[in-house]
């Protein structure tokens, strides 16, 4: 076990170092770069331009940059943004509570609901409410999540004036109640589509269970219909569905991009397409990074809780 | 509308940014256009005796710069003016007011002598910053030396690296020597916030120190609290010098893209939009809601296509003349931008005191442009495109993705000047490439961009048209077009070393017939964005001489 661990850590770090390199090298080599921003309102002239580049190391060769950013990474700086002279590190950490919030919020929905209409369609497979389910799953993964998201403004904020347009919440009203009125909206976009994913592996992965020996055996037996499929089947049956959550461990923190700006969210999501509009380098490779050491810890974490759920997949013996 | 990052699409319409706003002298249009103090109903109730309410003020671009002396994009300064004092504030009239100091130095009251090489200024009695401390000249002589100190990361040195010799020379008076005689200064001085010695002195590095996150100033609001991605919060001074503030709140809530921001103002969830304002494609249906005042405000930022100088083609006159009369400017402004923005012959905003309205008008004349082609002896060759000297007449023009409306100016220029014989190819990339070095360093054939052509909010535009001021030459400026002209350079040196504003006048009216008859750049229109606010908010009033229609807000207020 701690063989493995180690050697998956190994392997992570080598990852996280290529990662890094990848993306340094496609930020800084793409066109364009943070004093753009500047230039384009033309009160700025060419000499402040070329000292505010020379005071930011921006006129410094890419390698020795990236040696640079490394070096100062490895210590734990992870900068300072140019848009906002924050530290890095500081702005993440103000961006993560908004996109938590929404992410665990839908999430949860998700798997509830995703879980039930998945289980169900699989019980009672082809059935009407199976075609439903199927169908809708269907929709709901061909939509463009920016056009739903807006169709839901249109409809409930603009038209029924239901819910707001956007934001986490009203200004000069932090209240509970108030904050949930705002998380309904971007929830049932981002929910929609997980839903879809969240059921349709629920039902594959059910419907494999229930046709297996010994749900047949217990049958058999006469235990009865929901003790077989509560303890039997479902334990089961939700194998695959934990290597799906640590995959999806990530996407909780690090946002949902369209979501986010469609309903006004200040989230990591947001945050990525602001920093890379404004080539700010060192809040995009900080949110690069810290993403890419969630998907490592995300699928590593899933193995492990795979071990403990299923001993037959047990690692000791490797 | 589905752009991904409604931050881009700020920075996609750049003409849409205010950032260098015009000279004195813009009353006329607000009087005549009724966006001053009458806008604002008849009689309008007195403020409140207490700051109370709030307002919230929809930006598209969020401000995140603090420190107003360190490189920050023009909705930066919605904050700056609120946080922070210049010592006299452009008013929508032209006027100069004093604020920090206690008079506005000129010739005739002795504060500006020795032909604009000395300067004398005395401050406003009884100013204390947010913290308590009182505000003195040392203030004023530790900012004016902070923008020139060596590692600082000031934002801009125009005309600060001119003063010299900064003496106090009492607790409110301080006096400077300039290098040369340099009359935008006054207008930059504007736009120039004093920061607090006391507080920025201490840290160990001023680019770093802890008041760049938590601004302490002299203004009409104090910092409050700030949700980067969201929203800034702050809160009335009420020891505050001037009038006001009326308002206990100011929210400057950040929704990124247009369409959204649209959609709250619309719903009710912010109070205003200003900036980058509501797109031209909904004008018609928000003057019709309810509840809300919809205004086209006065910009000092003009549509042009911006030609390289260098270019082959580009660089013969005539062709940049055929050109200009082949663009169909009213077919632009009537089609693409619902009639909204007004055309124009100057590169001076049509309010400034310095603008010439006698320049020749622009009529639409295909035949004419082929006429003006033949003569200057570009013939039509096998494959319709016009030549002369083996240098065919194609050129490409460039804009940022995502601008719609910019996409289909585009199309038009490209049909007109087809049937002509002139090539043009579209060549459109993002923002921040188009504005990298592709144009600090003029390696486009043409742009189409919206820019303003001064300093500040002075007429003079040397560091835009100045042959010392191109960057591709190791020039200092923003001369991307590569223009150079013996008779302009001569006539930006005289209207800089002029304090009589009739003088300048004259310089600057002859600058306009120059460029006018030389097109360095193919003026199109003049913006008139549209900004809106609820009804019941009294106090908003647009400013062309101020970045940001914030300018005023520490004297806003709700009707009750």
């Amino acid at each position: 076990m701690i063989a493995f661990l180690l050697r998956r850590l190994g392997q992570s770090l080598l990852l996280l170092l290529i990662v890094s390199v990848i993306g340094f090298a496609i930020l800084h080599l793409a066109p364009g770069g943070p004093m753009s921003q500047f230039a384009a309102g033309g009160d700025m002239t060419q000499a402040d331009l070329d000292r505010i580049a020379e005071q930011l190391g921006l006129n410094r060769p890419l390698p020795v940059q990236y040696i640079e950013w490394l070096w100062r990474m490895l210590r734990g700086d992870w900068g300072v943004s140019y848009r906002d002279q924050q530290p890095v590190l500081h702005i993440i950490a103000s961006h993560i509570g908004a996109t938590l919030e929404l992410m665990l919020t839908s999430t949860l929905l998700a798997m509830v609901i995703g879980a039930w209409v998945g289980i169900l369609g699989a019980i009672r497979r082809y059935s009407l409410f199976d075609s439903l389910a199927t169908v809708g799953a269907m929709i709901a993964l061909s939509i463009p999540t920016f056009w739903f998201g807006l169709v839901v403004i249109y409809v409930f904020s603009v038209g029924l004036g239901w819910l707001p347009s956007g934001n986490r919440y009203t200004m000069g009203d932090g209240s509970f109640l108030n904050q949930v009125h705002h998380l309904i909206g971007p929830c049932i976009v981002l929910a929609l589509v997980s839903t879809a994913v969240w059921s349709r592996y629920m039902r594959s992965s059910m419907l494999e269970v229930v046709n297996q020996d010994y749900i047949r055996t217990a049958r058999a037996k006469g235990v009865p219909e929901r003790q077989i499929l509560l303890r039997h089947a479902l334990r089961n049956a939700l194998l695959p569905m934990i290597t799906i959550t640590g995959l999806h461990v990530p996407t909780l923190l690090s946002g949902a991009l369209v979501t986010e700006t469609v309903f006004t969210w200040p989230g990591m999501g947001r945050l990525f397409l602001d920093s890379i509009s404004y080539r700010d380098y060192p809040v995009v490779m900080g949110i690069l990074m810290f993403t890419a050491v969630l998907v490592l810890m995300g699928s590593l974490l899933a193995d492990l809780l795979y071990g403990v759920a299923d001993p037959r997949i047990s690692r000791s013996g490797r | 509308m589905n752009k991904p990052s409604t931050k881009a699409s700020g920075l996609a319409l750049p003409a849409l940014h205010r950032r260098e706003v015009l000279a004195l002298g813009a009353g006329g249009i607000l009087a005549a256009s009724g966006l001053g103090s009458r806008a604002q109903g008849k009689a309008p109730p007195p403020p409140p005796a207490k700051p109370s309410g709030q307002v919230v003020v929809g930006l598209s671009q969020e401000p995140t710069a603090f420190n107003p002396l360190m490189p920050g994009i023009e909705v930066d300064e919605t904050v700056w003016m609120q946080i922070f004092n210049t010592m006299w504030l452009a008013q929508p009239d032209g006027s100069l007011v004093p604020d920090l100091a206690a008079e506005v130095p000129s010739e005739a009251n002795g504060g500006i002598s020795e032909g604009g090489l000395a300067w004398k200024v005395k401050l406003r009695e009884g100013i204390t910053w947010h913290d308590g401390t009182p505000f003195t000249a040392e203030d004023v002589k530790y900012t004016l030396e902070l923008i020139n100190a060596p590692g600082f990361k000031a934002r801009t040195r125009v005309g600060h690296s001119l003063v010299k010799d900064i003496k106090v020379t009492g607790p409110l008076e301080i006096s400077w020597r300039m290098e040369k005689a340099y009359a935008p200064y006054l207008a930059l001085l504007s736009n120039t916030f004093i920061v607090p010695k006391h507080l920025l002195e201490k840290a160990a590095d001023p680019n770093t120190a802890p008041f760049n996150g938590a601004p302490v100033g002299t203004g009409p609001f104090k910092w409050g609290t700030r949700t980067p991605g969201d929203n800034i919060q702050l809160v009335a001074n009420e020891k505050y010098h001037g009038k006001g503030p009326y308002l206990e709140k100011a929210v400057l809530k950040y929704v990124p893209d247009q369409t959204a921001l649209y959609a709250q103002f619309r719903t009710g969830q912010v109070d205003l939009i200003i900036g980058t304002g509501i797109p031209a494609n909904f004008y018609a249906e928000a003057v019709k809601l309810p509840g809300r005042k919809v205004v086209k405000i006065p910009s000092a930022s003009l549509e042009v296509l911006m030609p390289n100088l260098e270019h082959p083609a580009l660089s013969d006159k005539a062709v940049r003349k055929a050109l200009y009369a082949s663009i169909n400017k009213q077919a632009i402004i009537d089609i693409v931008f619902y009639g909204l923005h007004i055309p124009t012959e100057s590169f001076m905003p049509q309010e400034s005191w310095a603008y010439d309205p006698n320049l020749p008008k622009q009529v639409y004349d295909p035949a004419l442009a082929g006429k003006i082609l033949d003569d200057a002896g570009w013939k039509r060759s096998g494959s319709g495109v016009r030549m002369k000297n083996g240098v065919p007449l194609e050129f490409a023009v460039s804009t940022t993705t995502g601008a719609a409306l910019r996409e289909q100016c585009q199309q038009l220029m490209q049909q007109d000047w087809q049937q002509i014989g002139i090539k043009m190819a579209i060549n459109n990339m993002p923002a921040a490439v188009i504005w990298g070095e592709f144009y600090t360093r003029s390696k486009f054939q043409s742009l189409l961009v919206g820019t303003a052509f001064r300093t500040v909010i002075d007429p003079d535009p040397a560091h835009r048209f100045g042959s010392d001021a191109i960057p591709a030459k190791s020039g200092n400026g923003a001369n991307q077009m590569q223009w150079q002209n013996a008779e302009a350079d001569a006539l930006m040196k005289q209207g800089q070393e002029t304090f009589d504003t009739a003088k300048r006048k004259e310089i600057y009216q002859k600058l306009q017939v120059l460029v006018r008859e030389e097109l360095p750049i193919l003026p199109i229109y003049q913006y008139a964005p549209v900004e809106g606010y609820k009804e019941g908010l009294i106090g908003y009033q647009p400013n062309i001489n101020a970045r940001q229609n914030t300018w005023n807000m520490g004297q806003w207020y709700w009707a009750k």
